[in-house]
């Protein structure tokens, strides 16, 4: 028996929530009686490998793809293959686009039970119960994983991840793979942005910035807190930005450290993708916005008047 | 070209979220429920496909007879028919359960489900839909397109997007940004009445997991509010007190 996890990496490097889903193998294994290991697929990084040990990863088992682009039901297969090989009982996968797709086809494979949205770790007193987000962010659900097999999803920035220390062995294998059914034609990744996803700190704005040409502060606001930028719906639906900005309850669910939301009201829907973030500033020229109902700190004021000496005093407070 | 669309009833975006049963029930209590905004605009695209390419538009849901109406919503926008497996819906391993014995030998050429139900956030159907009829899965996609027997798609990635081809049949799952839905008109609400609104008996599936309980979100301590001539004391809170800069 072990808890695996499959440890996604781009171009050869490991981002933050691998290192969170090697926590929640960690500890979820000591709660069982059993180690943490982990699957790879392509080459990654030595330096990024041996820090697994440092998360409490015991074995990395590296899997040979036909190719270092993601396929959904080649890598399914390859991880489905991997995790029997380590003779898993739980998976533990990083709740992102990419491990929301595989998720579901590996849990199929294995006839286990499946929990997405993950947020917490499992309660495994009586059973096997893990805490997950429902209701897009208006509440909580505790869900009893009845197969012997389980497949967890982790939710990015639910976890604080923990230092062990444990050595760690590295075992390689080939395992063969069906040819890939999907074709990828071209991938176009934001260059130099942070994607809204794994934002720790994200700066939004709303309909209240009142057109696209004055984005120059946000953006020159974010650049200097190191965030991401989002919008709300409307922002996005008029063109003002893309939609891959837009987040809320019919775009992206964001769970960032802070999240500063800049002339936008804060209703239901919007709230509903940024309830999460764990710490949250208004600047709204109504004190009666819904938003500031949610937030942590707030400012009652112009944004156009705000933003520029906020951007200075960050400016300030960063480079010092 | 047959088209199957996945169609889950949730509560409307504005429902305040409570709990009753201690903790074990979502209370419906006044809840207005409505057709997953992620399969209104899956439908409408299928819609579009079939009028480009002839063909047909079935909807598939999960669920009792107090969901009629809101299938009947589904057909009004126009799809040509609409099975519900007579069945609660458990969950999504549940779910994807039912539509994969219902549309195994029923030779659609795209099964399009939503990105998630907004309820229970799964995001699980596609995926196991995929799996268990052996289909290719695409999650998460911003457009659609067919052509002879090949689908070109772009989809949403980490940090990104993605445009690929597939053959059919596959599995699509719909992000809102799919197309414009459409609004019921009167003639379509009208010939809804008639469609056909099959009900399916549930196949006997062997257990997944229960949903315990539920919890709401703990309530924020008041906002604090900070002089608007000087942010720079927002920031100092930001490193100082809060320590997330
Ligand atoms: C089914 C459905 C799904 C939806 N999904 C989403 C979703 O996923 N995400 C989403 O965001 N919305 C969603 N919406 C829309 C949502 O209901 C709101 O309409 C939307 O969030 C409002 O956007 P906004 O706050 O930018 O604009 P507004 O509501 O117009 O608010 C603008 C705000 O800016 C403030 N303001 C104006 N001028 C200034 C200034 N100079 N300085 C500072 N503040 C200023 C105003 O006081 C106001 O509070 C959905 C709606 C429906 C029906
Ligand atoms: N009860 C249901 N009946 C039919 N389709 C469903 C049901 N529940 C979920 N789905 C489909 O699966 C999609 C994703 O749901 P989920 O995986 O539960 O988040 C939905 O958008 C629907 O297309």
């Amino acid at each position: 028996m072990s808890v695996v996890i499959f440890a996604e990496n781009s171009e050869g490097k490991f981002k933050k929530g691998v290192f969170e889903i090697a926590t929640y193998a960690h500890k979820t294994a000591t709660q069982l009686g059993t180690e943490a290991n982990a699957i790879v697929i392509g080459e990654v990084n030595q330096d990024d490998l041996k820090k697994l040990g440092n998360y409490g990863i015991s074995k990395v088992l590296k899997l040979n793809a036909p190719s270092n682009e993601f396929q959904v039901q080649p890598w399914s297969e390859l991880i489905a293959q991997g995790f029997k090989h380590l003779q898993g009982s739980v998976l533990v996968i990083s709740n992102t686009y990419t491990g929301k797709s595989l998720a579901p086809r590996v849990s199929v494979k294995l006839g286990a039970s499946l929990a997405t949205n993950v947020v917490n770790f499992p309660d495994t007193s009586a059973g096997f119960v893990v805490k997950r987000g429902a209701f897009s962010g208006k509440g909580f659900a505790y869900v009893s994983l009845t197969r012997p097999t389980k497949v967890v999803a982790l939710t990015p920035n639910s976890i604080d991840i923990a230092e062990h220390n444990t050595p760690i062995s590295f075992s390689s294998e080939t395992i063969g793979t069906q040819a890939p059914s999907t074709n990828v034609i071209e991938i176009s990744k934001s260059q130099g942005k942070i994607p809204l996803t794994e934002a720790e700190v994200v700066v939004s704005a709303g309909r209240g910035m009142k057109g696209p040409e004055n984005w120059g502060m946000i953006e020159e606001l974010a650049k200097v807190l190191g965030a991401a930028t989002a919008c709300s719906k409307p922002v996005s639906d008029v063109g003002w930005r893309p939609h891959s900005e837009h987040v809320g309850q019919t775009g992206i669910t964001i769970k960032p450290n802070l999240n500063i939301a800049i002339g936008i009201s804060g209703a239901i829907q919007h709230l509903a993708g940024v309830s999460a973030s764990k710490v949250i500033v208004v600047i709204n020229t109504d004190p009666e916005a819904p938003f500031f109902k949610i937030a942590d700190y707030g400012i009652v004021g112009d944004a156009f008047q705000v933003l520029p000496k906020l951007i200075a005093a960050a400016k300030a407070t960063m480079n010092s | 070209m047959k088209i199957l669309v996945c169609m889950s009833v949730v509560p409307d975006t504005t429902t305040k979220i409570t709990f009753v049963e201690n903790n074990t029930k979502f209370n419906t209590q006044g809840v207005q429920f409505i057709i997953n905004p992620y399969d209104e605009v899956s439908i409408t695209r299928a819609l579009e496909l079939t009028e480009k390419h002839g063909g047909t538009v079935t909807l598939v849901h999960v669920g009792s007879a107090e969901n009629d109406a809101v299938i009947r919503k589904g057909l009004a926008i126009g799809a040509n028919d609409a099975y519900r497996i007579n069945a609660e819906a458990i969950d999504g391993q549940f779910v994807a359960e039912q539509i994969a014995a219902f549309a195994k030998d029923k030779g659609f050429d795209i099964i399009f489900t939503g990105r998630e139900s907004i309820d229970y956030n799964g995001g699980q159907v596609c995926g196991l839909l995929g799996e268990l009829l052996g289909l290719p899965s695409v999650n998460v996609a911003t457009s659609i397109d067919v052509e002879g027997n090949i689908a070109t798609l772009t989809r949403d990635i980490d940090g990104g997007t993605e445009k690929l081809t597939c053959s059919l049949p596959l599995v699509v799952s719909a992000q809102k940004d799919l197309c414009e839905p459409r609004i019921p008109n009167m003639r379509g609400i009208m010939s809804a009445r008639t469609k056909p609104l099959n009900v399916v008996e549930p196949i006997s599936v062997e257990s997944f997991g229960d949903y315990q309980s539920f919890e709401s979100p703990k309530p924020k301590a008041s906002v604090k509010l900070i002089d608007p001539e000087h942010p720079e004391e927002l920031i100092n809170l930001l490193r100082n007190e809060a320590k997330v800069i």
